[in-house]
């Protein structure tokens, strides 16, 4: 169907990702004619824009979307990609989500009382959307990187695939969240020495008195935290990922650990000037305040346990030693003395939204919504950071949020439907 | 445990509002601090600020507020004000305590008294061009704060960590800012 009439549905759902297709699911079951369009494959951004090593952080056993749970024999591991690709491939034939894959979105636009979608293989018109393309299509790499020497290579998480490729020698690797620490880490080992820039960034341990800290996030109903109670929703929804890893030995993947193979730190990248490049002198601060945090949330973890009576169940409560910074952390970094080869941009990703012509982005172009539910009639967001509670942006934080969405987008149908019937009625008896 | 009102002489509320409303107008939050230096004898100079522009339109202070620099007299200077250096580690120091007593009044925290100590260490071969690898400004800052406040060490902790993330001169300090000289 390249041309010809408008195909006319009650629901389109952008992205066949787990977000999509969890979304697919609860549509469905509530009755909602709807298509999944997608871009390439099902699960296309794990199949193309992940590093070869990469694991979820999240144990097996909360690989869980709306009507599938595990089934594998390792609850407590933690899916490579092509497992996540599988699973994600596995639900997509599960719950018979009706996808239209290699449709690429083109255009979306308001048009009467909804929308029309174009896409490279024809044009589509619903009375709902569902935006479900991803948090991270692009990565995010600060305006200064057109300052580095053009001797220096630079990689963003996106093209990354293995240490092989970069040149030998050294590394910058920008940023220290889940994804800077786990870089770094792979390619310090690879023999490239790592010098690692830290700003503000989330510390956890992978294991916490015998349990897996998503175990206890879950359990004490941190996971579940909703937007709207929490002090400051703009801060939480930017907050970096933590630093963890979801490695089979289970290790904990903080500044610690780092340091102890050898990486060495340095402050936020502030600037380059003169092929130098400048660091923030608050490293220091940047780690108390992550230290600190980390102690409030394993505060809230004891106390759980405490009123739950779970003392003599689980290991004793303690606490890890502070984040080891040097007296003095260098403040630059010559880029153009050999030492540093390559700058790895592990700096955070946005999504892309420039084929969406609805006006609903703000003025640092995110979508504005209420808890995923866009600030245009009918339109619904999924699948980014804390978009309706902590969890949002995890495979099994798709589930609720779907559901509740799925609720939203029904009763908006229905009452849009009856708003019509009534004018029509209004009008036939006049 | 009273329900005491919590009081740092913070309006928060305010803060809070402002930081709402200019959200909505983020023009308003362009400001521009402005201050004039005259130069009075050898290395004495007497700096004053007034006006400034913020939330779209030229603001004043109360009065005007003066500020003499000079250096002391093993520099053989006659000492008519502190060093412009030691005025740097004022400004720290007041934008940190202030922040201290914002965060604090946000998080409910009553202090009792709150005292800074700063001490910055230097290496004059630098500014008397002895040693070219020696920087002209701080080799580094220690701040040690002294906290007397109805709150646990940890909680202390957290509130001083946060003052230095909202500190404006904690950031010009840490940070790299271009700065341009010009004669007219």
């Amino acid at each position: 169907m390249v041309s010809g009439a408008p195909s006319k549905i009650d629901t389109v759902v952008i992205g066949a990702g787990h977000s999509g297709l969890a979304m697919s699911y609860c549509l469905s079951h509530r009755g909602i004619e709807h298509v999944v369009l997608e871009r390439s494959d099902v699960a296309n951004s794990w199949r193309t824009e992940r590093w070869d090593s990469l694991r979820l952080l999240t144990p097996n056993w909360q690989s869980r979307l709306p009507g599938l749970a595990y089934e594998g024999d390792d609850p407590d591991g933690f899916m490579t990609v092509p497992e996540v690709i599988e699973f994600v491939d596995h639900y997509a034939d599960v719950i018979s989500a009706p996808i239209q894959t290699r449709t690429t979105v083109t255009s979306v636009c308001c048009a009467g009382d909804g929308y029309q979608v174009d896409t490279d293989r024809g044009t589509w018109k619903c009375r709902a959307i569902v935006v479900a393309s991803g948090a991270c299509n692009v990565a995010s790499v600060p305006a200064i990187a057109s300052s580095a020497p053009s001797s220096i290579a630079m990689v963003t998480p996106l093209d990354y695939r293995n240490p092989d490729q970069l040149k030998e020698g050294g590394v910058l690797v920008v940023g220290a969240s889940a994804t800077g620490t786990q870089l770094a880490d792979e390619i310090h080992r690879s023999g490239r020495p790592v010098t690692l820039a830290v700003g503000e960034h989330v510390r956890m341990p992978r294991v916490y008195r015998g349990r897996d800290i998503q175990w206890w996030m879950d359990a004490a109903g941190v996971l579940d935290e909703h937007y709207d109670q929490v002090d400051d929703i703009k801060r939480a929804r930017n907050v970096p990922s933590p630093q963890l890893a979801g490695s089979p030995g289970r290790s904990t993947l903080d500044l610690n650990a780092l340091t102890g193979i050898g990486v060495k730190l340095i402050g936020r990248l502030a600037g380059i000037k003169n092929r130098k490049g400048q660091f923030s002198g608050s490293l220091r601060n940047n780690c108390a305040l992550a230290d600190l945090k980390m102690n409030r949330l394993l505060n809230t973890i004891d106390e759980w346990v405490s009123e739950n009576g779970l003392d003599n169940e689980v290991s004793p409560p303690h606490r890890f030693a502070a984040t080891t910074v040097e007296k003095s952390p260098p403040l630059d970094l010559d880029l153009s003395n050999g030492q540093i080869q390559t700058i790895v941009w592990a700096t955070g990703f946005h999504p892309d939204y420039s084929w969406l012509g609805v006006p609903v982005l703000d003025r640092k172009g995110e979508i504005r919504h209420e808890g995923g539910v866009v600030d245009s009639p009918g339109m619904y967001l999924m699948g980014m950071t804390f978009l309706r509670r902590r969890k949002s942006s995890f495979i099994h934080g798709a589930g609720d949020d779907a559901r509740d969405l799925s609720d939203h987008l029904t009763s908006y149908l229905a009452n849009t439907i009856s708003n019509a019937d009534s004018i029509l009625q209004a009008g036939a008896n006049k | 445990m009273t329900d005491k009102k919590v009081d740092n002489g913070v309006d928060v509320e305010f803060l809070l509002g402002a930081r709402e409303m200019l959200t909505e107008a983020p023009e308003g939050a362009q400001f521009q601090w402005r201050a004039k230096c005259d130069w009075v004898y050898g290395t004495h100079s007497k700096t004053s600020v007034e006006g400034f522009f913020g939330l779209g339109e030229e603001q004043n202070h109360k009065t005007e507020h003066t500020f003499d620099a000079d250096h002391p007299e093993v520099f053989s200077s006659e000492d008519h004000g502190a060093t412009p250096v030691e005025i740097v580690l004022a400004g720290l120091a007041s934008c940190l305590t202030a922040s201290v007593a914002a965060v604090a009044q946000h998080r409910e925290i009553q202090l009792n008294s709150v005292s800074a100590t700063l001490e910055g260490g230097m290496d004059i071969q630098g500014i008397l061009g002895i040693d070219s690898d020696v920087r002209n400004g701080f080799d580094g800052i220690k701040v040690t704060y002294n906290i007397d406040a109805d709150a646990s060490k940890e909680d202390i902790e957290a509130l001083v960590a946060q003052a230095q993330k909202r500190s404006a001169v904690y950031d010009i300090i840490t940070n790299p800012t271009n700065v341009t000289v010009e004669v007219s």
